[in-house]
């Protein structure tokens, strides 16, 4: 008895007047990716630009001290979780007050994303064009700390910052090599649902700050 | 054979308030997209369009290669390929699985293919608790009512009516502010999503070389029901199907600015299987549903075939002059405007509703913003033929084949087409030249009464072109 | 000079007559010849935009019959000039000899304004016309004709005219043919936005390069005792 599949395949190609199965087909269009060449300023200008457009927030640190100050004074007491990126310990975020570490345990630490204010991570990416943050699922990175809090703030080394999608894709072309989830972040959560009037922090996080270091 | 749904539609155009809502929504978006396109926002948008429709007609041109190739690499990652030959098969797999696993509660994102299979309400049968989690068709399903349009659902509620329905089925204090309307949908969802076991999403893309789907959303909750349940499904037709994961590179940059303006939604997810070791979140089990339910017919006709190119963006419903008078809910189907016109008649027949690929002056506004290239006006007028051969074959339509018969006939023969025009010229109450109110009972044909319902008609010219051109000639022969 | 041949469309011999006449003059005053073979009727475009192919076919035939030979056909009209230079090819795909007749007469088909801007190569033809106009971009000849910029250069040189652009000039006006008498209450919504938005601009006359739009907004003009006139191009431009 022909399985779903089976029936399915078959009248795909009778569809599409073959008989069988075929090789790999010829004429795929070629890729299209073009990588402009832009320097690290105007590369940081663009990205500043991108996501500010967006009400996202962005802060140029000169050293890992001057963003672990400026991630202090932002959560200003205010309880938060931490990824196990470790950028962040190289920051000296855990050493901030009320700043707990997120974990392996995955119901801890969905515990403490569901009820903090804040989510502290790293990003693997950041993408100057779309002022996106690239996250990928690892152990250093887990879902659910730059999705639940209502604040997210973001860590991110310079040397992550690339042009935009097409380098990305030219440096990373089977995402799923790496991980069961990559999500680009390109600014706060948000709906225009209801009578097309734009409002921030729908599911996601409302608040989003990325620290460039 | 439906027939125009003339009444509906009537009350759609004359409800002015209804009006401005569709008008200014989709105003909204086809200004942002307008702007997101120009050449200093990005590089030759043209030319993305020209690749996404290549690699769209090369995925749907070789889909059988591409699904299987999907199907290797997500068992690969750890998932699993359900295929569904019709819309039974998809829902019964997901009432299976809800049994075998337990399942209480689902959480669902947006998800224009579930909506094709009418899932909510063969979930709510079975008393699970299923949930919409995008804020419009959180709405909606609140309303008990069908999406308005393909992104932005809920476009034909007011505040007001979101007011309503939330005391009404929340039982909570009255809030008319969308902001804080917007906070109580978020308060309850929450809690939905921490303790769902099943989350359910579509997927914008399905991408063969990776095992992947992609989800493309700006609330969370796409993500929220993908990362936070044990299982997830993911819920696709099969011609969403990608050949690589670097084509994203071009679908990506036409699918935002085409649909909302935006060069990247807020969330892009790429997800594929289950979480691996490693990972501390992310679902344990993962499924992937792939759904022909008439795909593979669709796939048969050359000319057609690439209604299937379809990315669900919206543009052709913003920029459709009919879909902005009548709205979404005046088409058969779930999909609505100049998509929902070209697919419908495909997947439900020719002969459902024989009016709707008619329902177009054939603008060409659609094919215009497309970003797959879809030749939407050249399907309808293929659909049409089909429609004339259906009716001819089971005998309806007998006035109007007639009358191009004769059109036809007359047409051909310069002489009789002069003496018709002398006659009808004849015929037609004398109006020295003005345009005409209304014409006596005799001539009021169905035609001319729809014209005259809206608008006067001209009379027929006291001497034809051709009649003043021959005199034109012969002065100047004089001369 | 080139010899022209006149393809009024049926709704110019029938019902705006003076619109072939006016194309006429301009293209003399060019120094064209020009003929007008009696024979022609209809470009066929009725049947075929209501899904009645075979009954189009026999129209199609007879026109590409009436213009064999003809070295410039020049339309007052954009979506007959679609029907002529594109979709008889999708009238014959399966006959190859006629087939290849449609694809000859392709390349010589030219909707009016647009044979004055590619081929006469000239955008002051010594017109005046001293009032204030709007420009409705007819579908057909923007979307599958490019017609766009021509007919706006061509009314720049108008002496004494004024042009006001409406916020919808690329909207559809509702006629479609046969649509405007299935569906006559969207596409008399659809007239009424295009109304609404050029009586905002303050302009007497509406100009189009399509007597069919022009009969469709003038309907709504004239049902509603509005002040405003409709004006095909090729009248404006034979204006002295």
């Amino acid at each position: 008895m022909a399985t779903a599949r089976d029936e399915i395949l078959g009248r795909i190609r009778t569809s599409l007047g073959r008989t069988g199965a075929t090789g790999t087909p010829g004429g795929l269009p070629p890729v299209r990716l073009h990588i402009p060449e832009v320097p690290l300023e105007p590369r940081i200008q663009r990205f500043r630009a991108a996501l500010e457009k967006l009400n996202g927030k962005v802060f140029r640190a000169n050293s890992r001290d001057d963003a672990r100050a400026y991630v202090e004074s932002l959560l200003n007491g205010r309880p938060a979780v931490t990824s196990n990126a470790p950028f962040l310990n190289e920051c000296g975020i855990g050493t901030i007050a009320n700043v707990r570490a997120g974990g392996a345990d995955r119901e801890a630490l969905r515990g403490m994303c569901a009820t903090l204010d804040a989510g502290i991570s790293s990003a693997d990416y950041a993408l100057s064009d779309t002022g996106s943050l690239v996250m990928i699922a690892s152990h250093d990175e887990a879902r659910l700390v730059s999705l639940l809090p209502p604040l997210h703030i973001a860590l991110v080394p310079l040397d992550r910052l690339l042009t935009g999608l097409d380098e990305l894709y030219t440096l990373l072309p089977v995402p799923s090599d790496r991980s069961s989830s990559m999500v680009f972040i390109t600014g706060p959560s948000r709906t225009a649902d209801i009578e097309q009037i734009l409002v921030r922090g729908v599911h996601g996080p409302g608040e989003i700050h990325v620290v460039l270091v | 054979m439906n027939p125009i749904p003339v009444e509906a539609i009537q009350k759609a155009v004359g409800d002015s308030r209804l009006q401005a809502a569709i008008y200014s929504s989709t105003g909204r978006l086809m200004e942002k997209r307008a702007h997101s396109i120009e050449p200093e926002e990005i590089d030759d948008f043209q030319g993305l369009r020209t690749q996404a429709n290549a690699l769209k007609k090369h995925a749907i041109d070789n889909l059988d290669y591409y699904l299987e190739q999907l199907e290797q690499n997500v068992i690969a990652r750890g998932g699993k390929v359900i295929w569904c030959r019709d819309a039974d098969e998809a829902v019964q797999f997901v009432l299976n699985l809800s049994k075998e696993k337990g399942v209480k509660r689902i959480v669902k994102s947006k998800s224009m293919t579930t909506e094709e299979i009418d899932l909510n309400e063969h979930l709510e049968h079975e008393k699970i608790d299923v949930v919409e989690t995008d804020l419009g068709e959180y709405i909606l399903q609140l309303a008990h009512e069908k999406p308005y349009h393909i992104v932005a659902p809920a476009l034909h509620k007011t505040r007001y009516d979101v007011a309503d329905l939330f005391t009404e089925t929340l039982h909570v204090a009255r809030e008319e502010e969308p902001e804080k309307q917007t906070q109580i949908a978020r308060r309850v969802l929450r809690e939905k999503f921490l303790t769902a076991e099943l989350g359910i999403t579509g997927a914008n893309f399905l991408i063969a070389d990776s095992g992947a789907i992609v989800l493309v959303e700006n609330e969370g909750n796409a993500r929220l029901s993908s990362s936070a349940p044990r299982i997830q499904i993911a819920m696709a037709g099969i011609e969403k199907v990608i050949p690589r994961a670097q084509d994203l590179a071009t679908f990506l940059k036409v699918l935002g600015r085409s649909a909302t303006g935006q060069p990247l939604t807020v969330y892009t997810s790429f997800l594929s299987g289950p979480r691996r070791s490693g990972e501390i979140d992310g679902p344990e089990e993962f499924y992937l549903v792939l759904l022909d339910n008439g795909r593979t017919r669709l796939l048969a006709d050359e000319n057609k075939r690439q209604s299937l190119y379809c990315i669900r963006c919206g543009a052709c419903l913003n920029h459709c002059p009919v879909y902005r008078k009548i709205g979404g809910h005046n088409y058969p189907w779930v999909y609505s405007g100049p998509i929902g016109a070209i697919i419908s008649p495909q997947f439900h027949g020719v002969t459902k509703d024989p009016w709707l690929p008619f329902a177009s002056s054939l603008c060409g506004a659609c094919a215009e913003v497309c970003p797959v290239k879809i030749d939407i006006p050249k399907v309808l007028l293929e659909l049409r033929a089909d429609i004339t051969l259906a009716k001819r074959r089971e005998g309806a339509g007998k006035w109007e084949r007639f009358a191009f018969k004769v059109f036809s006939y007359v047409m051909q023969r310069p002489k009789l087409y002069e003496m018709g025009s002398a006659m009808a010229a004849a015929v037609f109450p004398g109006s020295q030249g003005k345009w005409v109110r209304s014409l006596p009972g005799l001539l009021q044909g169905p035609p001319i009464k729809g014209w005259l319902s809206k608008r006067d008609l001209p009379p027929p010219a006291e001497r034809s072109f051709r009649a003043l051109w021959r005199e034109r000639q012969r002065s100047k022969g004089a001369a | 000079m080139s010899r022209v041949s006149l393809f009024v469309t049926c709704i110019v011999d029938q019902v705006f007559p003076k619109v072939g006449l006016a194309m006429a003059d301009v293209l003399e005053r060019l120094g064209y010849q020009i003929d007008f073979p009696e024979a022609q009727t209809c470009c066929g475009q009725p049947a075929f935009n209501s899904g009645f192919w075979d009954e189009a076919r026999g129209v199609a035939r007879h026109f590409m019959d009436v213009f064999e030979g003809a070295e410039y056909i020049v339309v007052p009209s954009g979506s007959c000039t679609s029907m002529c230079g594109h979709h008889f090819a999708d009238l014959f795909q399966d006959d190859a000899a006629m087939l290849a007749r449609a694809h000859a007469i392709e390349s010589r088909v030219y909707e009016f304004s647009k044979f004055l801007t590619e081929v006469a190569q000239v955008e002051d033809v010594g017109a005046s016309f001293a009032h204030t106009i709007t420009y409705h971009d007819s579908c057909h000849a923007l979307r599958e004709l490019g017609v766009k910029a021509g007919p706006r250069k061509l009314l720049s040189r108008v002496r004494g005219l004024t042009l006001k652009e409406m916020d919808v000039a690329e909207e559809c006006c509702g006629f479609g043919g046969t649509f405007s008498v299935k569906f006559p209450d969207v596409s008399g919504g659809m007239a009424q936005t295009k109304i609404d938005s050029i009586l905002r601009t303050g302009a007497s006359h509406i100009v189009s390069i399509d007597s069919s739009c022009l009969m469709q907004l003038q309907g709504v003009i004239s049902r509603q005792g509005l002040p405003l006139e409709t004006i095909h191009l090729a009248e404006v431009l034979a204006s002295r």
